[in-house]
């Protein structure tokens, strides 16, 4: 039962070349902004890796990356196929070529649809991820003089500042942190050992944020510090002051920036996958028309184009088959160099 | 005296009219390129321009974008003109266009140098106009509630976080100003009473600057406040402490940003008008080169080609006269020159 038979004459056979020719240039082209997407991506999501924990999303870009360029691979090797298609003594040669390209490049294909898919669902794993490294990233912000720890606070500063965010949540996680260090208090005075005595670790807490949460859009001077004590300040009120810091959470604030840079990039690689799954349909049709001019005398005959030659099913238990026997193959070649005694007795009865 | 004269065999020719055809696409590439400058140098001064008191440095920018578009112009032209310049039965047709073109291109050419020269002679506008924005822009600081005045806050606040600079000339710009509203004040407090009373103007000045100033490179947090108190904080001396807040002001910030762009596009024009010298030249090499060829019969002689046939002085007053003649002619004409017209008038009719 052959898959989708379609009848070629020459017209149509000459025609599906020559578009497969230009599809294929095209393809390329978007197999090389895949790539550039995928880079773009990889960068953005290296420039915060300070902030995320692990690198599991790091396989979308990577992905994207390298069918990228597999694509532009294929694109051009399907140029030069149905270049030489239109030619019966050059087309012999692609013969041998032709079905493990095919597998190759379906393979290649579908995992532009598993980026797809993976860049949607990583999404907890990257909130996950944002979670802890922010977690860490307030804990460590007052530990400027250790190793290792010392740009933390600069990177949580300008982390706020530019994605307009205060904290992991909301701004009240500064509130739970000793984000002040020891070496910049004054442990002789009242106010920081009552403090210090008031809670189980001897943190100093307070209800006060760093800088980098103000928000240059409030109209009045920034309060910062004694944020839950509407006495401390005139004219405030901690309930209904809106514009005085970020309310947003820089979690939240970087997974919406990756989700919508994400979002932005799948129609892109969609179309790219339309475009390939297009370019290797068309290929393979041209391919079975011109295996049926091999050979004729006249090269004008109308000939039959299909997908696949058996059903779905036939043509899977085929290659089972044949992947077998050159497993098989294999095997029987080391068993011969084992016994050599079988080579005289077939020799024998030639002989005889 | 002729400037500039060589002599042009055939194939000299030929290659002079292929060679000026590619360098006129080049050129009309380097127009464009002068042009998008011109756009972007523009669009980056009026993002800054709420801190800008005056205009005048936008002539730069203005004055690229009309180089570019005309430069363009002009190399479309004298690509046609060297596509039609081997061709004697086309050549002619192109006569009378030449003269003003050349005027036009030598003018358009020498205002791309006058343009980089500017880009250089108004660095000192340019700064008065920022220290005036600038000092306008942290006087209003507190302004929110005033129509007109309400966003200077804001673009003060980006300003300094964005360009990493704090003040006009330094921090101390803001212990000068009055930079927190009398709305967030407490009037009763013996603090600000004492405040109030301590300068003629009555107004809440405090040795502490916004949160904008604020270095996010610094190991301890901001201090914002009492920056010239060491008592008031822990562990503080103000005269040797450099990453707390940002040092340098914002007007030094925002010329040298400008100067640096300036420079990039000053060199960038400078080799376009070296290109287009070059076309305008060649033009003119295969112009008079052709001239000689018209009416001959064997179109392949050797003919001499010149930049300009009088000295430098004569031609530029070739030019000039015909403009000012038409300036000259809105002038009442002399009396003598009616009767005298008359009168050899009927003389010619009646012999």
């Amino acid at each position: 039962m052959v898959l989708l038979k379609i009848k070629f004459p020459f017209q149509k056979r000459v025609r599906l070349a020559q578009g497969l020719w230009l599809l294929s240039w095209v393809a390329m082209f978007s197999g090389a902004i895949t790539f550039a997407m995928g880079v773009f991506l990889k960068t953005e999501l290296h420039r915060r890796s300070e902030v995320m924990h692990s690198m599991d999303i790091h396989i979308v870009p990577n992905l994207l990356m390298a069918v990228g360029l597999a694509s532009v691979g294929i694109n051009i090797c399907a140029g030069k196929v149905c270049q030489d298609s239109l030619d019966p003594s050059r087309f012999p040669r692609w013969k041998t070529f032709l079905p493990p390209f095919f597998c190759f490049s379906v393979f290649i294909t579908s995992l532009l649809l598993v980026a797809m898919i993976l860049s949607f669902a990583l999404q907890p794993s990257l909130e996950e991820s944002l979670k802890i490294g922010l977690k860490n990233g307030i804990r460590f912000y007052k530990d400027t003089d250790t190793p290792g720890r010392c740009f933390q606070k600069e990177t949580i500063d300008r982390l706020q500042i530019e994605f307009q965010c205060c904290g992991n949540t909301n701004y009240r996680d500064w509130f739970e942190v000793q984000w002040i260090s020891n070496r910049y208090l004054d442990f002789t005075s009242k106010e920081v050992k009552d403090r210090v005595r008031s809670n189980v670790d001897g943190r100093y807490l307070l209800d006060g944020v760093p800088f980098s949460c103000c928000n240059p859009a409030s109209p009045r001077p920034c309060i910062q510090y004694s944020l839950l004590d509407n006495s401390a300040h005139y004219n405030y009120e901690y309930q209904s002051e809106e514009l005085n810091l970020y309310n947003r959470g820089c979690r939240q604030a970087l997974v919406n920036y990756y989700m919508g840079l994400m979002n932005t990039i799948g129609p892109c690689v969609l179309f790219d996958f339309l475009l390939q799954m297009t370019i290797l349909v068309s290929l393979r049709y041209l391919q079975t028309a011109m295996e049926g001019v091999i050979g004729q005398e006249n090269v004008e005959i109308e000939t039959e184009g299909y997908i696949l030659e058996k059903g779905v099913k036939e043509t899977l238990l085929e290659t089972k088959e044949k992947m077998k026997k050159i497993l098989q193959f294999a095997q029987v070649g080391d068993a011969s160099a084992v016994t050599p005694d079988t080579q005289p007795d077939a020799e024998k009865p030639a002989t005889a | 005296m002729v400037v500039g004269k060589m002599k042009f065999t055939f194939q000299k020719r030929v290659k002079l009219a292929q060679g000026l055809w590619l360098l006129s696409w080049l050129a009309t590439l380097g127009g464009a390129v002068t042009f998008t400058l011109g756009c972007f140098l523009k669009t980056e001064l009026r993002r800054r321009g709420e801190v800008m008191d005056n205009t005048d440095i936008h002539c730069v920018p203005n004055t690229l974008m009309i180089v570019g578009l005309a430069s363009m112009g002009i190399n479309y032209f004298a690509s046609r003109i060297c596509q039609d310049a081997l061709d004697p039965g086309r050549f002619p047709r192109w006569k009378t266009f030449l003269k003003p073109y050349f005027g036009c291109s030598v003018f358009f050419t020498t205002l791309m140098l006058i343009s980089v020269i500017l880009s250089y002679a108004m660095k000192g506008s340019l700064e008065t106009s920022l220290k005036i924005g600038l000092k306008n822009g942290i006087r209003f600081y507190k302004d929110t509630d005033t129509p007109g005045r309400c966003f200077q806050k804001q673009t003060i606040d980006h300003l300094q976080m964005e360009f990493q600079c704090c003040g006009n000339n330094d921090y101390k710009d803001w212990f000068e100003v009055q930079w927190i509203s009398n709305r967030y004040l407490d009037f009763s407090s013996k603090e600000v009473k004492d405040c109030i009373k301590s300068n003629v103007d009555g107004r809440y000045l405090v040795d502490g600057v916004p949160f904008s100033c604020c270095n996010p490179s610094s190991p301890r947090p901001c201090i914002q406040y009492k920056i010239t108190n060491n008592t008031a904080h822990y562990n503080y001396d103000h005269q040797t402490e450099e990453l707390n807040i940002f040092i340098r002001g914002c007007r030094e910030a925002l010329v040298n940003y400008y100067m640096g762009l300036m420079n990039t596009i000053g060199a960038v024009v400078l080799s376009v008008f070296l290109l287009q010298s070059s076309v305008l030249a060649s033009v003119r090499l295969l112009q008079t080169s052709m001239e000689a060829v018209a009416g001959q019969e064997n179109v392949e002689i050797e003919t001499e080609g010149y930049l300009l046939e009088k000295g430098v002085k004569e031609t530029f007053m070739e030019y000039v006269d015909p403009v000012l003649k038409l300036l000259l002619l809105n002038q009442v004409t002399p009396p003598e020159a009616k009767p005298e017209a008359g009168a050899t008038g009927t003389t010619t009719t009646t012999s």
